[in-house]
């Protein structure tokens, strides 16, 4: 049992060895650091498996439920749209790891680069939701804001009226989606600048490895959503 | 490594010159700091703050309830009241009370660790926790809430027009904090440990609060996402939870309960930990089952998550179903009755002396065992169908979180005092506190149990005059019960300029946190310590007491 007793504040900094200036000098090593932060990583996605199973829960319970309302509600979708978008998010999705590769090997110009594609087809994603949400609007399949269900007639009254679960679902998802999209473009410019100043091509590459996993996530999050909302009964026939 | 420092001077007349406290200087310093002692500090006094608020909204409860007319409040400023007292007591006192005070000071210390290993989260938490306190009082200011602190749909989704929305926000917000808070704790305990320190030689307030945090990272963003969707149906009019447009609003009691039951152990289990470290330390005996218990603190977190239907059993659940979670909830009482029993178990033969955290500690475990009790009463079908929504309900919970919990914070911000401070409160008084506490408890809480078996429906500003007697018995017990809140705040703040200097370790306790001076420094510790001892080894310190000087080895 050893217990040292506080000496002077300034020699505590005086490590023996140099280190990198982020190394955070409450961690005993560098290693130490790097795995810290991914297991903080892990841990936060997993509050996020969380936080959009409740929305998988609710999507699975009415589902049950409203198949009728749910299957028809499903063919308003565009597949090609929504298979466009799986491929440009796969695409993303490759330039990130390129990303993490790019750091990883200390290439500067290379990590920001792939860092610009992947936000290039982040933006080009949320380009093609939006003209799918504008589409729904134009064809009034927005509860609350703008809903009819003219377009459901042969389900009888009762079951038309259960497509508005189908679409809250559906916008509460992707809408959940797309925002976290919207925070992983934000932070990729700001990873740019950074990069660009050649911030985690020295051996620091947490970051990047962290919003890989992040990056990652968010993918997969839609190759759940892709078949659950958009094709649904795709082989039933 | 191998020089071994004897335990510092105790008879030192003055505080260590430097210390985590005037490390640095200046208001600034405090907003921006990354320490987590300094960060347990700033929590200490906001959660205090909202403590008291939360109080005064009971106070006005109780006063209305003196009389059986409803005179003093409208039905619906009573309903307001309760609920803003409620949300406040829940959301910004309860959950994140001790671990974003004492297990943001303490874990990294007692694993050897200088930090947390996130330090700049640990600060967003903190403001995060500030953000959702600032919304709740937005949202009092512009007129209140009236939905109960369960934000039940249909209610908060169509049918009352106060600012559910802010409130949501504000829980949303705070769960971000706790969320953070636990994710901070979990990664700190698996990678920061010091050399030595494994898993089974962790103080047991290590255990429980890491089964806390398991607790905080996968319950809080169910709550989090049932609120966005009350707060959907709210603004846009998406129809997740109504009816109208094939919703169900049961599905919103689902997710909701499934956070909030497990939030009781949220809340119950860190003040688990702290009642084993002042048993272990005023006993002088390493805990009973130390395994057992470290390890009914990780089953508590993971059968919390199986019984959030018993919330559910008047309202259309399966027969079935209903006994599956009846059942269940049967089961999680088997962790905490093993707790229980070991603390039992370690203050037999043990040589124990009553100062005030053992105080404390005592009311916890006479508390909490009668409100554990009566949730088992509560859990099983027939009982819950009469009691349910009557006072008795209110005087369980009181009693698991009230009794329990908050006897617990007691216990620890006494018993850890003179570290985080390095000055001891005056002696007396503090003992009149907790007795003081512990009978204006029963005054308050106890006749609660009778009204709701007699009953008493809960939530209603008026109620039959047969009823009177022991309301006012109740009313009198939360004047008591208020004026043993009120005294440890002005003995406690009276000690930090007039205590006695209280010396690196005036319980002669063991634990890591003992071996540094009072207050710490910034950085804890100077060279990372080896940890070769088990956890609560009196018999190691007596020994190190003996050896004055520093031996080589
Ligand atoms: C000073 C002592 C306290 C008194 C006199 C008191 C009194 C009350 C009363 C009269 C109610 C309303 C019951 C009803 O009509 O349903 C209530 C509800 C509640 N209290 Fe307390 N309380 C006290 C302390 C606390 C504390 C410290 C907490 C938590 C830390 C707490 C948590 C709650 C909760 C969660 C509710 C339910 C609110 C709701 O129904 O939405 N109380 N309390
Ligand atoms: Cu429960």
């Amino acid at each position: 049992m050893v217990v040292t007793q506080p000496g002077d504040l300034h020699e505590e900094h005086e490590h023996e060895h140099v280190h990198l200036p982020q190394h955070r000098h409450h961690f005993e090593t560098e290693e130490q650091q790097r795995e810290a932060a991914s297991f903080g990583m892990w841990l936060f996605l997993l509050t996020e498996i969380m936080f959009f199973g409740g929305l998988f829960m609710a999507y699975l319970l009415y589902r049950n439920w409203y198949n009728p309302a749910f299957v028809a509600a499903s063919h308003t979708l565009s597949i090609k749209l929504g298979a466009l978008n799986t491929a440009i998010l796969i695409t993303s999705g490759f330039c990130m790891a390129m990303a993490v590769w790019a750091a990883e090997t200390r290439k500067r110009k290379a990590l920001v680069n792939f860092l610009g594609l992947t936000n290039f087809f982040g933006i080009a994603f949320l380009v093609v939701k939006y003209f799918e949400y504008a589409e729904k609007w134009h064809d009034s399949h927005i509860p609350g804001l703008k809903f009819s269900i003219a377009d459901f007639g042969k389900l009888g009254v009762d079951m038309a009226q259960k497509t508005q679960v189908y679409y809250s679902l559906y916008f509460a998802m992707t809408g959940m989606h797309a925002l976290h999209m919207i925070i992983g473009i934000v932070l990729i410019f700001w990873y740019m600048v950074r990069a660009n100043r050649g911030e985690f091509t020295e051996g620091y590459v947490a970051p990047i490895e962290n919003f890989g996993l992040y990056w990652h996530f968010v993918d997969i999050v839609w190759i759940f959503l892709f078949p659950l909302l958009y094709l649904i009964d795709l082989g039933a026939k | 490594m191998s020089t071994i420092v004897s335990l510092p001077d105790q008879s030192t007349a003055a505080l260590p010159k430097r210390n985590y406290l005037n490390a640095e200087h200046g208001l600034l310093s405090w907003l921006l700091t990354g320490d987590h002692k300094r960060i347990a500090m700033l929590y200490l006094i906001s959660i205090t703050g909202f403590f008291f608020l939360g109080g005064a909204f009971a106070g006005l409860v109780r006063l209305e309830l003196l009389t059986p007319a409803g005179d003093l409040l409208a039905a619906d400023t009573y309903n307001k009241m309760f609920t803003m007292h409620g949300i406040v007591m829940i959301f910004l006192f309860l959950v994140p009370s001790v671990p974003a005070t004492l297990g943001n000071f303490l874990i990294p210390i007692m694993i050897g660790a200088k930090d947390l290993a996130f330090p700049k989260i640990n600060l967003l938490s903190w403001y995060l926790y500030l953000v959702g306190g600032t919304f709740t009082l937005t949202a009092l200011v512009l007129g209140g809430v009236d939905t109960g602190w369960t934000f039940t749909t249909p209610l908060s989704t169509h049918y009352l027009n106060t600012h559910v929305i802010t409130t949501g926000l504000a829980i949303f917000v705070a769960g971000f904090s706790s969320i953070f808070t636990g994710l901070n704790f979990i990664v700190t305990i698996h990678r920061m440990r010091a050399p030595g320190m494994t898993w089974f030689r962790m103080p047991l307030f290590v255990w429980s609060n890491y089964a806390a945090s398991i607790l905080m990272v996968l319950g809080t963003p169910v709550l989090a996402i049932a609120i966005v969707l009350v707060v959907l149906e709210r603004t846009v009019g998406l129809g997740v939870f109504d009816p109208s447009k094939g919703g169900d609003p049961l599905l919103f009691q689902h997710l909701f309960w499934f956070y909030s039951h497990p939030a009781v152990y949220i809340m119950i289990l860190p003040g688990m930990g702290v009642i084993s470290e002042v048993i272990a330390n005023f006993s002088r005996k390493r805990v009973f089952g130390y395994t057992a218990v470290a390890f009914s603190s990780v089953a508590i977190a993971v059968f919390g998550f199986f019984v959030w239907a018993h919330h559910m059993f008047i309202m259309g659940v399966s027969n079935y179903s209903a006994l599956v979670f009846s059942l269940l909830t049967m089961l999680v009482a088997v962790p905490s009755a093993i707790k229980i029993f070991n603390w039992s178990a370690t203050l037999y033969k043990g040589s124990i002396t009553f100062e005030t955290p053992m105080l404390y500690a005592f009311g916890f475990i006479g508390l909490f065992t009668i409100g554990g009790l009566t949730g088992v009463f509560l859990g099983s079908l027939g009982m819950d169908i009469h009691l349910t929504e009557t006072y008795f309900i209110v005087a369980h919970f009181h009693f698991v979180m009230v009794g329990g919990m908050l006897m617990a914070f007691l216990a620890g911000i006494h018993f850890w005092w003179p570290k985080m401070t390095g000055r001891m409160y005056p002696e007396s008084l503090s003992k009149l506190a907790a007795v003081t506490t512990f009978i204006g408890f029963i005054l308050t809480f106890f006749p609660q149990f009778i009204l709701g078996y007699l009953g008493m429906p809960r939530r209603y500003h008026a109620y039959p005059a047969d009823y009177q007697v022991l309301n006012v018995l109740s009313t009198a017990g939360a004047t008591v019960l208020g004026v043993g809140y009120l005294l440890p705040i002005l003995y406690l703040a009276w000690s930090l300029k007039y205590g006695e200097i209280a010396g690196s370790n005036p319980w002669q306790a063991t634990g890591l946190e003992w071996q540094l001076q009072s207050p710490p420094v910034t950085e804890n510790f100077t060279e990372i310590p080896y940890v070769d001892y088990e956890a609560y080894d009196f018999e190691w310190l007596a020994h190190k007491q003996k050896q004055e000087v520093t031996t080589v080895g």
